[in-house]
């Protein structure tokens, strides 16, 4: 009998495998609404799959009664809207911000341990501030999840930055390279690979800012339809939401892999022989 | 032309001296190997040389002209390891020298002129044998291959001086012995100024005309820190030189005269 660290399973094996929690949960699901239902079918905490099709059907697919919108795809692009509009801000901050601190010791200097005292900083604790400041409308939540993801952003890339081989920028001052050039052909083709992977790790939190901030002040958005049934205990369109709210993440968790795949070829480079 | 002086060199770190008292004179187009134990300091001079640390007293002038104190490219280096960028293809690599001269904003070439600096590239390449493996990557070359690629990365601008710290270390006898060949051939080709760190005596010995070994002269026993390592032997191997410029010459490699 083999050591069970060198038993693997197969192509088969692993989706298999893979795909088992998913099975469980879903039938595990599927028996405990089922159990419920025949005790009450009024029961409201765990409706069958029809009611959640039939909710999804509603919100998606049919205007709203009062304002003519198909609600979850209007909340889905506000949604959206604010998390892009966030994310894309904290990135350009993380790229000048971390990579100047990486790179440029005055900058690492002045900036270092005054973003490390921002980063400890709660995010929620300060949203009231940011209503008061930036007003209850869109720009709150935008700086929101600004203030929530690029501090670990900053930081991260300020690290990989300051690990960088010190012979390549040595090489690369020998090769006459001024201080732009080495940012822009040595250092920035090398970090937005792992800007990616940092951005990926922070889109978790992103949305946990996203959803508070809808939830406590908005008119639409994802998070802000959840909050407004759940008065009504309404999980046929609550579930589905969380549902997609996920894949909506999960999706762009993928699409980030991809996009580190296919335009840094060479970070695979050399792994696959190995 | 590209003759060094050192004068009076002394290099210190807190509770540290490194070096000491160091004078040299070294002529153009010599080969020099630094030699000596590990924590002598020939990697600490190395450095002053390319200008990445600041001597704490006494100077080294390039031709005359106080050395600048930060690396340029008018010193090419190849370290042991991380040399190559890797995001770089190997012709990437070698044509970055010329567009980091030749576009000071963008870093980057386009039409003639970036064919004009692939084709020079392809020949640098070419002698030093990777003119088959232009469009890989580092990671998917050998450490043999990689530390070509650093030379040729390095030759394209035509450094006066080159300096190589243990540039072979990691490298297996066979690949060293064809690496010495690459390196000989480069120098009288190019005819530059050589500082080669190695910690191996035979590889200095092969390759220099001239070997510097770097000791403690004076050690005090309880406080090891005390005195620096100063050039103990500066020999030149004069013999060897007028053998190497001979062959040379009788191979066309080098002009009469």
């Amino acid at each position: 009998m083999r050591r069970i660290i060198n038993r693997r399973p197969g192509r088969g094996g692993a989706l298999f495998w893979g795909a088992l929690p998913f099975l469980v949960a879903c039938a595990g699901y599927g028996v405990a609404s089922a159990l419920r239902l025949a005790d009450n079918p009024n029961d409201k905490l765990l409706p069958p799959l029809s009611a959640m099709v039939a909710a999804v059907a509603r919100v998606a697919f049919t205007p709203d009664a009062r304002t003519g919108d198909y609600l979850m795809w209007a909340d889905t692009l506000a949604s959206l809207h604010r998390l892009g509009l966030g994310l894309g801000v904290a990135t350009a901050l993380a790229l000048v911000i971390g990579i100047g601190m990486g790179l440029i010791p005055y900058v690492r200097a002045g900036l270092s341990p005054f973003v490390a005292m921002l980063s400890m900083v709660p995010p929620m604790a300060v949203l009231p501030v940011l209503f008061i400041v930036f007003g209850l409308d869109e720009l709150s939540k935008v700086v929101l999840i600004v203030i929530g993801v690029a501090p670990f952003l900053v930081r991260d890339l300020a690290m990989r930055t300051v690990e960088m081989p010190r012979e390549q920028l040595i090489k690369a001052q020998t090769l006459g390279a001024n201080t732009w050039q080495i940012v822009l052909r040595v250092v920035l083709p090398q970090m937005l690979p792992r800007l990616a992977d940092a951005l990926r790790l922070s889109l978790g939190p992103a949305w946990l800012f996203l959803i508070s901030a809808e939830a406590i002040a908005a008119t639409e958005g994802l998070g802000y339809r959840i909050f407004l049934v759940r008065r009504y205990m309404a999980m046929d369109v609550i579930l589905p939401y969380v549902a997609w709210i996920t894949l909506l993440a999960f999706a762009s968790d993928l699409l980030l892999r991809w996009f580190n795949a296919r335009c840094f070829p060479w970070l695979r480079a050399g792994k696959a022989s190995s | 032309m590209s003759n060094v002086t050192v004068r009076d060199l002394w290099m210190e770190y807190p509770n540290q001296v490194v070096l000491e008292r160091v004078n040299l004179e070294i002529p153009s187009g010599e080969f020099c190997a630094l030699v000596g134990p590990s924590g002598c300091g020939k990697t600490t001079f190395l450095r002053l040389l390319l200008g990445e640390e600041r001597p704490t007293r006494g100077s080294i002038r390039l031709d005359g002209e106080p050395l600048v104190a930060e690396p340029g490219p008018d010193r090419g280096v190849v370290f042991q390891r991380y040399s190559v960028f890797p995001h770089l293809t190997v012709l990437e690599n070698v044509i970055l020298g010329r567009e980091f001269q030749q576009s000071r904003f963008l870093g980057r070439l386009f039409g003639a002129r970036r064919r004009a600096a692939m084709e020079e590239a392809r020949g640098v390449l070419e002698a030093v044998g990777l003119g088959n493996h232009l469009g890989k990557y580092p990671a998917e070359l050998s450490g043999g291959m990689q530390q070509r690629l650093a030379i040729a990365q390095a030759l394209i601008l035509k450094p006066k001086i080159l300096l190589l710290d243990e540039p072979f270390g990691a490298l297996d006898p066979g690949t060293k012995a064809q690496m010495y060949e690459l390196l000989l051939r480069l120098w009288s080709e190019e005819k530059m100024t050589v500082f080669m760190v190695t910690h191996d005596l035979k590889e200095g010995f092969t390759l220099a005309t001239r070997v510097l070994a770097f000791d403690k002269v004076r050690v005090d026993p309880t406080d090891p820190g005390a005195y620096g390592a100063r050039i103990t032997y500066d020999l030149p191997l004069t013999l060897k030189k007028a053998a190497m410029t001979a062959a040379a010459g009788a191979a066309g490699l080098v002009p009469a005269g």
